[in-house]
């Protein structure tokens, strides 16, 4: 043996496999193991899906009643055959977890704030964040209801141990690629998952508040509150309500008091408090959805449609699936993390959704004795608070926990420990209906089983977080929308800012009725519709917060366009969720062209201003007057708002383009329009607006010589992988529309699930999502919707029976499901 | 002659053991260093057949699958690594990460045995 060359190639080797074991820090993160990511009998070789992948399987699993077969087709939806419900939900759970088990243990890592386990510190913010707003406290919350209803109970507890029977079978290899790239191991589901899940929706759609209100008291501390409702008005003129207007509502039943002294304590400028938050809710989180009566359509039966406009994601956050027991009967979209169909149509009726934006999440100033934050002031005496600690494992370094005070208002989400510039000193509470339970799996549940009208309101009336627009449509002809959850009765104002939190005079007093929630049903002008405006004008009898919670001009398109239509095909509607006209740049062109004069102008800006004049007003794929009107009115935005907005420090919400553009149309001597930051002189719109296209011009130029002129290059649509990875990800993709548009596709935010029902006796339905069935990057089914969906075209969705199943042209393999 | 009984050896033994894949993706570098030992050859020429050993496995596994996937995977895995995008080079790394700790372990095996020859 020659020792010293032994021992320095046996130390080499054992060098090289450390290395090549361990995570090396590459960049701002770290690399794989790279020996192990590599390795082609375990690494990410394995992720690599044969093309011609046979899906066929025979299972035999633990926890089945009986025997279940699922039929999947060619575009690897699976329609599941159960002889019951809990095995219906078993096997979605077994097959979300098969093709999206990552993306579903890692929205529940984000919703329950444990990111830095998995990625390192430097994601703590974001964990910090969502604990302190009561993320995994609301859970438990809706977990401790929902175990109330025992169907309820063993269908999500069905869903957990399906996926975790397919986390059992899952071998080393066969970890989900990002796994592998992150280096860590799947845990075991549990039902507080699909509640976490759902929290996170709740989040996403109705905790705009927890950044809305804090930026809010910003802006109405800094404007004082006579300019802040000038800038953040109320309604806006030109709002075309989801339940028209001159409807007449009932007196309000639930009375509201204003506290005394409101005016000096809250409408004043006194209240400060504000803090950056890591992540924000989209404002434009919304949606379209719409129903028309037969009298409408050519086959004489309603037909109902819903895109829900959100983040755009790989994996999607959507998967298609028909469920089908001796209950019901059920296709639609679901949620990997969830069981039951979410969107979708069942044997008699469809449903659909779109978020009513209403203000849920309030923030009350809370005063406490000392900084144990034992003793809090409240209604004239010292009271015992509550704690709560949530402990955030990180990577490689110790926990940090978050020891959090409850008050009677909510979990005190500000306080000492957590806190910046802006919320120095402050204690807040947030009063948040998604910390009260809510029984949101169980409206879902009872819609995939309703048969009618009634079982509709039945099965929504149990909807509490987040508000939502339910559109219905039925075979028997039935169409009818209604806006759901539970709303605060408030005052006006109440709670669009910090409120003080020392007495119960602020406090909510009250939800408003089921009953008093506006609805429409089977209305004489043939349809129901809802993109997020305001669900009514200010004939109803509640406030229904402020007006920059809501979009405008979506809504007046699609009943402007669905007044005029008669005779509608599903292929009508295909054309309709596709529609790139803005109505916004309809409303600010005039007033923009009102203010431009020419002949100040150089030739390259008036070449600009000419394809504003002669442009369309669509945002389609290659129109250059759509880039050019938002330079424009951005830049304008700019001019008007900056000299306000850059004097002060702490961020503050940004007035909505209506409320500019309606100012502009009106009024000629706008206050704004002055330069604040130019004492001798008082700026006038019409010098704003030429600034404003002498700026835009200089950037048009730029992207014309940079050939991205083009609406769609400029806009540059992508949908991000989960991991913000360019690789599993899709860019640049060829789609028009945008903000105000009908199709609402921004940069990285849009339809998310576009959907048409057709209720005929064999229902005729279609619909398409940006992603596909499967998780895996390294699968073709991975991304194979999105060029059907970013070119406006529907797959027509197989709704099979189970006879037919088995010989469809289009089903492609069998999954045969029994007990062990 | 050896040279290839060796290659062949230490693919085939690696191969089997990565199959049993609770093993860490690293245990063949006992297989290889045995394969060393029992198949002796000078330094060079152990190192040289360890490489080529797992090289040629892992590179010819990563093949089979790559084709049979359209190079989807390895087209994006390229991007994220980063290796351009390039699948063929993926391919490459794959080879060399694992022929590279093969040779090493196979270096150490050839000196565990007195050499017959002088230089």
């Amino acid at each position: 043996m020659r020792v010293v060359p032994f021992l320095i190639s046996g130390l080499v080797t054992a060098a090289l496999v450390v290395a090549l074991d361990r995570q090396l820090p590459a960049g701002g993160s770290k690399t794989p193991r790279l020996g192990y990511f590599l390795s082609p009998q375990q690494g990410f070789w394995q992720n690599a899906e044969p093309a011609n992948a046979d899906f066929d399987a025979d299972l035999k699993l633990p926890g089945l009643k009986g025997k279940v077969d699922v039929y999947m087709d060619d575009r690897l939806v699976p329609h599941i055959y159960a002889d019951n419900d809990v095995d219906a939900y078993y096997v979605q759970g077994y097959l979300h977890a098969k093709f999206r088990l990552w993306q579903m243990e890692f929205q529940t890592h984000v919703a329950g704030g444990r990111l830095s386990e998995i990625a390192g510190e430097e994601r703590l913010p974001i964990d910090r964040f969502f604990r302190r707003l009561g993320m995994v406290y609301g859970a438990e919350q809706t977990m401790k209801k929902m175990d109330q209803q025992p169907e309820i109970k063993a269908g999500v507890q069905a869903y957990s141990d399906g996926v975790n029977a397919y986390i059992q079978s899952l071998k080393p290899e066969q970890l989900p690629l990002e796994y592998k790239l992150m280096d860590y191991k799947p845990e075991a589901w549990t039902p507080l998952k699909t509640y976490l899940f759902l929290m996170y929706m709740s989040y996403d759609l109705a905790g705009r508040g927890s950044s809305a209100d804090l930026q809010m008291t910003n802006a109405r501390n800094y404007f004082g509150y006579v300019d802040f409702d000038k800038l953040f008005p109320n309604m806006p003129d030109s709002l075309d309500p989801i339940v028209p207007k001159g409807t007449v509502y009932p007196k309000a039943s639930v009375i509201v008091k204003e506290p005394e002294r409101v005016d000096s304590a809250y409408f004043d400028n006194r209240i400060t408090g504000s803090v950056p938050m890591p992540e924000a809710p989209d404002k434009d989180n919304g949606s379209n959805n719409w129903a028309v009566a037969g009298s409408k359509t050519k086959s004489g039966r309603p037909i109902l449609c819903n895109d829900p406009h959100l983040g755009l994601n790989l994996p999607s956050l959507w998967y298609e699936v028909q469920i089908s027991t001796p209950t019901h009967n059920t296709y639609g979209a679901s949620f990997p993390g969830s069981p039951a169909v979410i969107i979708g149509f069942n044997d008699n009726i469809a449903w659909g959704v779109t978020n009513a934006g209403r203000d849920v999440l309030d923030f009350y100033d809370i005063k406490f004795r000392d900084s144990t934050m034992d003793e809090y002031w409240y209604n004239g005496a010292w009271v015992k608070a509550a704690h709560r600690k949530e402990i955030i494992k990180i990577k490689g370094k110790p926990d940090q926990v978050e020891n959090m005070a409850i008050t009677v208002f909510g979990p005190v989400m500000y306080d000492r420990a957590y806190n910046n510039v802006s919320t120095q000193g402050k204690y807040l509470a947030v009063r948040w209906t998604a910390h009260d339970g809510g029984r949101g799996v169980e409206t879902f549940y009872d819609l995939d089983r309703a048969k009618n009208f009634d079982d509709y309101m039945n099965a929504i009336n149990k909807w509490t977080c987040p508000g939502q627009n339910f559109v219905f449509a039925s075979k028997s002809g039935d169409i009818a929308i209604k806006q759901q959850g539970a709303f605060v009765a408030r005052w006006k104002r109440q709670g669009d800012f910090v409120m003080p939190g020392t007495d119960s005079s602020y406090a909510w007093q009250g939800f408003i009725p089921n009953e008093e929630n506006p609805m429409m049903k089977n209305p004489p002008r043939g349809f129901v519709s809802s993109a997020n405006q305001e669900v009514a004008d200010a004939s109803y009898p509640y406030y229904l917060g402020a007006a920059n919670n809501f979009s405008l001009y979506r809504g007046i398109i699609i009943n402007r366009l669905l007044t005029g239509m008669n005779g509608i095909t599903p292929q009508d509607m295909q054309h309709l969720q596709m529609e790139n006209y803005n109505v916004f740049a309809e409303t600010a062109r005039p007033a923009l062209l009102k203010y431009i004069d020419e002949t100040a102008l150089n030739a390259d800006e008036k070449k600009y201003v000419g394809m504003l004049k002669s442009w369309n007003l669509r945002g389609d794929v290659n129109e250059k007057g759509a880039t050019v009107f938002k330079c424009i009115w951005d830049s304008l935005e700019h001019v008007v708002w900056d000299d306000e907005y850059k004097q002060s420090k702490l961020p503050m919400t940004w007035p909505d383009p209506s409320t500019l553009a309606e100012s502009l149309l009106k009024d000629s001597a706008y206050s704004f329009a002055d330069d604040i930051t130019t004492p001798n002189k008082t700026e006038t719109i019409k010098e704003d607006v030429m600034l404003a296209v002498k700026k835009a011009a200089a950037n048009l130029h730029y992207l014309e010589n940079n050939g991205i002129l083009a609406w769609a290059k400029y806009k540059d649509t992508r949908i991000n992988h989960l991991l913000k990875l360019p690789a599993l990800s899709r860019l640049h993709l060829p789609i028009g529309g945008g903000t105000h548009m009908i199709n609402a596709t921004k940069e990285n935010h849009g339809p998310s699930w576009r959907m048409i029902v057709q209720l005929t006796d064999d229902i005729e339905a279609y619909g398409v999502y940006p992603g596909g069935q499967s998780g895996n990057p390294g699968s073709l089914y991975y991304d194979s919707f999105v060029d059907s969906w970013a070119n406006g075209r529907y797959y027509h969705l197989l709704f099979l029976k189970r006879e037919d199943a088995a010989k469809h042209a289009q089903v492609k393999w069998h999954l045969s499901f029994s007990k062990a | 002659m050896k040279i290839i009984v060796a290659i062949l050896l230490t693919a085939f033994l690696a191969y089997v053991l990565g199959l049993y894949t609770a093993f860490p993706w690293w245990s063949f570098v006992f297989t290889s260093f045995l394969v060393a030992v029992a198949v002796h050859q000078r330094g060079g020429r152990a190192f040289l057949s360890g490489f080529l050993g797992l090289f040629l496995l892992w590179a010819v596994l990563a093949i089979l699958k790559d084709a049979a996937n359209q190079h989807v995977l390895s087209t994006k895995v390229a991007s994220v690594l980063p290796l351009g995008g390039s699948y063929l080079i993926l391919i490459l790394v794959t080879g060399i990460v694992g022929g590279l700790v093969s040779g090493f372990a196979a270096l150490a095996g050839s000196f565990m045995r007195k050499h017959r020859r002088r230089y």
